[in-house]
């Protein structure tokens, strides 16, 4: 019934073979353009401080980063080694935007069950998401302290707009499902369990992955404040002692840790979405 | 008790009346309808477009309460939705993260029935219906009218006595339709359900049902009520594809179209 069973047993056409290599060819194409983005990025970042035309003091070179990661590795009696910096923060993210998907599940879920309770609170979840909410890191750090205080912005900075999210999830299944398990005689725990849930999945995909983007940010400008760990307080340190390099290398290591997350979170979605 | 229940009327509408409110203000959807169907009967509730016939099946299936009147089953008024009534909808609103076969049995899972013996039935049906080898298939890998097809054995699946209709192929195609209306109403007869249809399209009715009720213009109300009868089914009854063809479709088909004071409006 699908294209793919259609396509099956017919001999491909000279004219059809010929439309699959321009296909591939432009994907390709598309491929060695990004790479070729990325090589200048890289070679005009190499290149302009060594040149002269940028102070280098100022953005240290890629060649640098690699050096700069084996130094750090093993750390200090003072300061731990680069990968313990870099699990620190990989785990106060994850337990961010884990505990942010599912307690804002659980909150849009009530505000769902309570229609009177979204009414009411409605302005102000609108208010507390608009609000900028790392202005909240120092108040943080006095009230949950040094490292819950991470946790917490990780937590802040994603919660609202996952229960915004998830609850206009909820709001826009059919209602003709709801009425079809009505019909049967479903309580509202039914409906909640075996309609409106199961067919928010590809909204708590979506929310999934603005949260671990967000929780990222969290943690790392919760870092810069209170810890004396993980990659924000690495590039903090940096800075302050205006070495580049190790700055450069923690920014690296996030963009890698990103992308990362990115990937893991799309690799769910294509698990979950072939089940639709 | 029984024989009560079995010498009255399944279905019994008595001076229904709804009203919906709203911040616009109020709105008369249905005005003292009384009707009365018979067990095993098989009739086709028509009427204008907003007069309420749907409405009328979300008060019989016990999903909507009315505001004045009556609506009882085997003589006891209904206070909710009921066992006794399956409710097939517009569109087949299958979940699409169910396989056809856990489709199926949403309702058995809904009222908490024996699981193993749902599935069981359900498969008998699908496999009845000609979806044999999709059972563990997902909605979206099927046609339309295999879709209607699987939302019908999910309704039949509860094993329900009265099965009520809301225009069930108004999103087939005309081919599709046709073959299906026949398929569902043969199914529908074999196993004596009493089956209420909601329809706006005349040919359906006439084809499909014994009897044909006509709803007025909102506030609906029952206008006139028409039993279709076919010389050519001698004792019998034609399918709905026959039935189209019988001499007396057309006078029906006509006297309704009448009843019905359609004007295209502008």
């Amino acid at each position: 019934m699908s294209n793919a069973e259609l396509a099956v047993n017919i001999d491909a056409s000279p004219r059809y073979r010929e439309w699959l290599r321009r296909e591939r060819q432009s994907r390709l194409t598309v491929r060695a353009v990004q790479l070729a983005l990325l090589l200048v990025g890289l070679v005009l970042w190499e290149f302009l401080p060594r040149a002269g035309l940028i102070n280098p003091l100022f953005t240290s070179y890629p060649s640098a980063i690699w050096p700069t990661f084996l130094e750090l590795l093993h750390g200090t009696p003072q300061m731990a080694g680069i990968l313990t910096h870099t699990a620190s923060t990989v785990l106060a993210t994850v337990v961010g935007f884990t505990a942010a998907t599912s307690l804002g599940t659980a909150i849009a879920a009530a505000l769902w069950w309570w229609n009177g309770l979204y009414k009411v609170l409605d302005p102000y979840l609108v208010v507390a998401n608009a609000m900028p909410k790392t202005a909240f890191v120092p108040i943080f750090y006095i009230w949950l302290g040094p490292t819950s205080s991470i946790y917490g912005m990780s937590l802040a900075i994603s919660l609202f707009i996952t229960v915004l999210m998830i609850y206009a999830g909820f709001q826009g299944i059919d209602p003709n499902k709801i009425k079809l398990a009505q019909t049967f005689g479903a309580t509202r725990a039914q409906i909640l369990s075996k309609v409106v849930l199961p067919g928010s999945v590809p909204t708590f995909i979506a929310a999934l992955k603005v949260n671990a983007g967000l929780s990222l940010v969290g943690v790392v400008v919760g870092e810069f404040q209170s810890a004396n760990l993980g990659l924000g307080y690495l590039i903090q340190y940096g800075s302050q002692i205006f070495k580049m390099n190790i700055v450069m290398t923690s920014v690296t290591i996030l963009v890698i840790v990103s992308s990362l997350m990115y990937l893991a979170i799309s690799w769910l979605e294509a698990v979950v979405m072939r089940r639709r | 008790m029984a024989e009560l229940a079995a010498s009255g009327p399944k279905v019994e509408l008595r001076d229904v009346g709804l009203r919906y409110f709203g911040r616009e203000g109020e709105t008369e959807a249905l005005r003292g309808v009384s009707l009365a169907v018979a067990p095993g009967e098989f009739v086709a509730l028509i009427g204008p477009s907003g007069c309420g016939k749907s409405t009328l099946l979300s008060l019989i299936s016990g999903i909507v309460a009315p505001t004045d009147g009556a609506v009882l089953i085997d003589g006891r008024a209904v206070t909710g939705p009921s066992r006794k009534v399956g409710y097939m909808l517009q569109q087949d609103y299958l979940f699409e993260w169910r396989t056809i076969l856990d489709n199926a049995v949403l309702g058995a899972e809904i009222q908490g029935a024996p699981m193993a013996k749902a599935r069981e039935r359900a498969a008998q049906l699908l496999t009845r219906y000609g979806l044999g080898q999709f059972l563990h298939h997902l909605p979206r890998q099927l046609s339309g009218g295999m879709r209607q097809r699987a939302a019908l054995a999910r309704t039949l699946c509860t094993e329900p006595d009265i099965v009520l209709l809301d225009e069930p192929f108004s999103a087939l195609d005309s081919q599709t339709r046709l073959a299906l209306a026949d398929e569902i109403t043969e199914i529908l007869r074999r196993e004596a359900k009493t089956v209420i249809l909601v329809t706006h399209d005349i040919g359906e009715a006439v084809s499909m049902a014994e009897r044909v009720i006509v709803l007025s213009r909102r506030p609906g109300q029952v206008k006139s009520q028409h039993a279709i009868r076919f010389a050519a089914q001698n004792g019998g009854r034609l399918t709905p594809l026959a039935a189209r063809n019988a001499l007396e479709f057309n006078d029906y088909f006509r006297t309704l179209w009448q009843e019905l004071d359609i004007h295209v409006e502008r």
